[in-house]
């Protein structure tokens, strides 16, 4: 039984949606839902987490996908003393249909405490709260309506993208279809741990990256353009007779400065050369400027979090890449980096990690790259040169 | 034999009618108010998108409740975003404003498109996590609370990106953010020899710490290990790879706000969110001092930002001396860098500002 919840009962006030509504209205239908309203207000009491390390649970031939928990109060909440998380692969781009987002619904509401993430950070749909019994049970019924487990431990986890072409303007490539490919070829390397630690993949499919590709993936994916944006003149003097000022917020912002704007005749004009294709201009004048045709994509590796030898953004390895079915190039340099940092890496070594220790340059090699200046923001200052 | 490795379902059967005869063929978007945009096709079809706040940690119901309202006006589809906000795509322009009404009836805002505060990515906090050091669904609901006026007015220059992440592990990545929020311990591990030997590995428990901190006991007679306290800057790693070494203070845990990160390549560069405040203890439920701290932070910003500048932009253009005299929040020793990377922060020009 949960008792009384003052602390979290005041979160339920406010304008922004409740979580505490959440859980209790989870809570009014199971009996785990109920006793985590109590772990959590005791939480909140304690300023303590009450969950323990980990737990290793799953279900039959996978090595992830499930997250063991169990409450260090179980003699108080004993219907949640076992709350372990199941994650399930979304569709690309998050897009559902009613009738398959009420089957996860229903399938959860029998297998599970009604709880989930929408979604988790990786992108995964998260189910929060079941009892290791239900596990398989729930997982077969997810397989049989279509719905598969993402990845945990040290796996490839769930690759995840932009909306892409489904309902933007700038996309350089389909990430979509790229983000379905890539899970659907790599199911293995997603549902059984190998490697020395985990592995991400997300793609955003133009430079202004709304999936945050280059902070948060081990292999970023970020669409781009080799000739010229284009310029419709019609629509650039719309945006002026509707008050922009093209000259200080659109080209003092220009960071190539490739721009100019011609105040007698109205006319902006890009010098191709110098655009380094930052979307600023396209993001403002939406009707005006369109990006390049001869479309692709820039291949970042190693960004992460700071475990543990400091957060990384990622850095550039393949200025362009075409991003096109059945995309073998791109497959083909994953299991280059694969094998490299499998080779390479240390235990619990993200691979940017491995990369510092051992060098861009041994791993350019490992990987059949040659150095372009692209990769660096300048070259060393040091002379202390292996020749 | 059963059936596995079936991968996710495709996302072409989750596309409605609208999406799939213009896929790839969008000619230009406008965001005609705050959690409103309206996609306009090559065909000239024209979609619009409604974005809906949504507390992340949902019951099936709160599920069942926007399909409701996904299969009343937009033919049975819908989509989440990477923010966790919920979007509903509808292509009839006359069922927009009876679709808001709608929402607006289930409790659940709408906005954060264009130059607002979006959705908070965060992490599982004491909902679900052993590592955590503050919650973060509270954190967020307190947070939100206090800004929602940003999520729902353009009141801004530019979007701002907030993220919560309840330890320094940061599942949810959050150190590229204009405002970050971060779990953090500081206290060091508690070693329970007596069950060490027993549920971790000695070694890898050693090799664990990024400053060689831990080492064997130097009693021959305890199979465990001992910390030299004085050089443990509290990451976690090794209570991640052994149980024995918790460092959950109620204490000592707390959070630190970074700020001035992005992603996007908009005009300056991605950049990693710097340290703000080094420490303010756990409060909840509400966590008082923390949303004074951010709602200083964006006013301060607010007033004195350019047109489209982001956070990091701003302070980039105006120096962190200027960041800290303007938000009043004092600079300490905890503030300049002494790990990897550090001496690229100190400053080799008689360039900046009084």
């Amino acid at each position: 039984m949960a008792g009384d919840t003052p602390m979290l009962d005041d979160l339920e006030k406010g304008p922004w949606p409740s979580f505490v509504k959440e859980m209790k209205r989870a809570a009014k239908k199971n009996k785990a839902a109920e006793d985590l309203v109590g772990v959590v207000e005791l939480s909140y009491k304690d300023k303590i987490t009450h969950w323990k390390h980990g737990g290793i649970v799953g279900v039959t031939g996978y090595g992830g996908g499930v997250i063991g928990r169990y409450s260090d109060v179980p003699e108080q909440f004993p219907n949640a003393e076992q709350f372990h998380t199941m994650r399930i692969n979304h569709p690309s781009g998050w897009f559902y249909n009613t009738k398959s987002l009420r089957t996860v619904c229903d399938i959860w509401e029998k297998h599970g405490s009604g709880l989930t993430n929408f979604h988790g950070s990786t992108g995964d749909i998260i189910l929060l709260g079941t009892k290791t019994e239900n596990l398989q049970p729930a997982f077969d019924e997810y397989i049989e309506h279509g719905f598969d487990l993402g990845g945990s431990g040290s796996v490839l986890r769930s690759p995840s993208g932009c909306v892409g072409p489904a309902r933007c303007e700038w996309a350089c490539f389909d990430s979509l279809d790229l983000i379905y490919d890539l899970t659907q070829s790599f199911q293995d390397e997603l549902h059984r741990p190998r490697w020395p630690y985990k592995f991400k993949i997300k793609a955003s499919a133009c430079p202004n990256d709304c999936v945050a590709a280059i902070a948060r993936a081990d292999f970023t994916i970020i669409g781009t353009w080799r000739d010229s944006l284009s310029i419709n003149q019609e629509e650039v003097k719309v945006y002026a007779e509707k008050g922009m000022n093209i000259q200080k917020d659109i080209v003092a912002n220009c960071p190539g400065s490739a721009l100019t704007y011609d105040e007698s005749n109205g006319e902006l004009h890009v010098q191709p050369e110098d655009c380094v294709r930052c979307m600023h201009c396209i993001n403002k004048m939406s009707k005006a400027i369109k990006i390049g045709k001869d479309r692709g994509a820039t291949i970042l590796v190693g960004g992460k979090a700071p475990i543990l030898k400091g957060a990384f953004l990622s850095f550039v390895l393949v200025p362009f890449m075409k991003i096109e079915p059945p995309y073998t190039e791109i497959k083909d340099l994953l299991f280059k980096i694969w094998d490299w940092w499998d080779e390479h890496g240390r235990n619990r070594e993200r691979v940017a990690e491995t990369i510092g220790r051992r060098g861009f340059k041994e791993f350019l090699k490992g990987v059949d790259l040659k150095p372009v200046p692209q990769m660096v923001k300048h070259p060393r200052t040091n002379p202390f040169v292996f020749f | 034999m059963k059936k596995t490795d079936i991968g996710p379902p495709d996302f072409r059967m989750m596309l409605p009618d609208i999406i799939k005869e213009n896929y790839g063929k969008w000619q230009h978007h406008e965001i005609l108010k705050p959690g409103l945009m309206k996609h306009v096709a090559e065909s000239g079809s024209e979609l619009y998108t409604v974005r809906v706040g949504s507390p992340r940690l949902v019951s099936i119901d709160f599920i069942r409740d926007i399909c409701d309202v996904a299969d009343k006006y937009c033919d049975g589809f819908l989509r989440f975003t990477s923010r966790s906000n919920v979007e509903l795509l509808v292509s009839k322009k006359e069922n927009v404003e009876p679709m808001i009404e709608d929402i607006k009836k289930l409790g659940l805002p709408i906005g954060g498109i264009g130059d607002c505060i979006s959705n908070i990515v965060h992490t599982q906090g004491w909902i679900h996590c052993h590592s955590s050091a503050t919650d973060a669904s509270g954190l967020v609901k307190a947070i939100m609370d206090e800004l929602i006026e940003y999520f729902t007015e353009f009141k801004l220059h530019a979007k701002l990106r907030i993220a919560v992440a309840c330890c320094i592990n940061m599942c949810g990545a959050v150190h590229c953010s204009d405002l970050a929020i971060v779990g953090i311990h500081t206290k060091p591990p508690k070693i329970d020899n007596s069950k060490l030997s027993a549920v971790c590995e000695i070694p890898s428990t050693i090799a664990s710490c990024p400053t060689g901190a831990i080492h064997r006991h130097p009693d021959k007679n305890i199979n465990g290990l001992e910390l030299k306290e004085e050089r443990c800057m509290y990451c976690g790693n090794c209570y991640t790879v052994c149980p024995a070494m918790p460092l959950a203070d109620p204490v000592g845990d707390g959070v630190a706000i970074y700020v001035g990160g992005k992603v996007s390549n908009a005009r300056k560069a991605p950049m990693f969110s710097k340290l703000a405040v080094p420490f303010i203890p756990n409060n909840p439920p509400r966590w008082p001092e923390v949303t004074s701290v951010l709602k200083n932070i964006v006013e301060v910003y607010a007033k004195n930002s350019r047109k489209y500048e982001r956070m990091g932009e701003w302070i980039e253009r105006v120096g962190w001396e200027r960041f800290f005299s303007l938000t009043g929040i004092q600079f300490t020793e905890q503030h300049i860098d002494d790990f990897s990377g550090a001496m690229d922060t100190l400053r080799s020009t008689t360039q900046f500002r009084w």
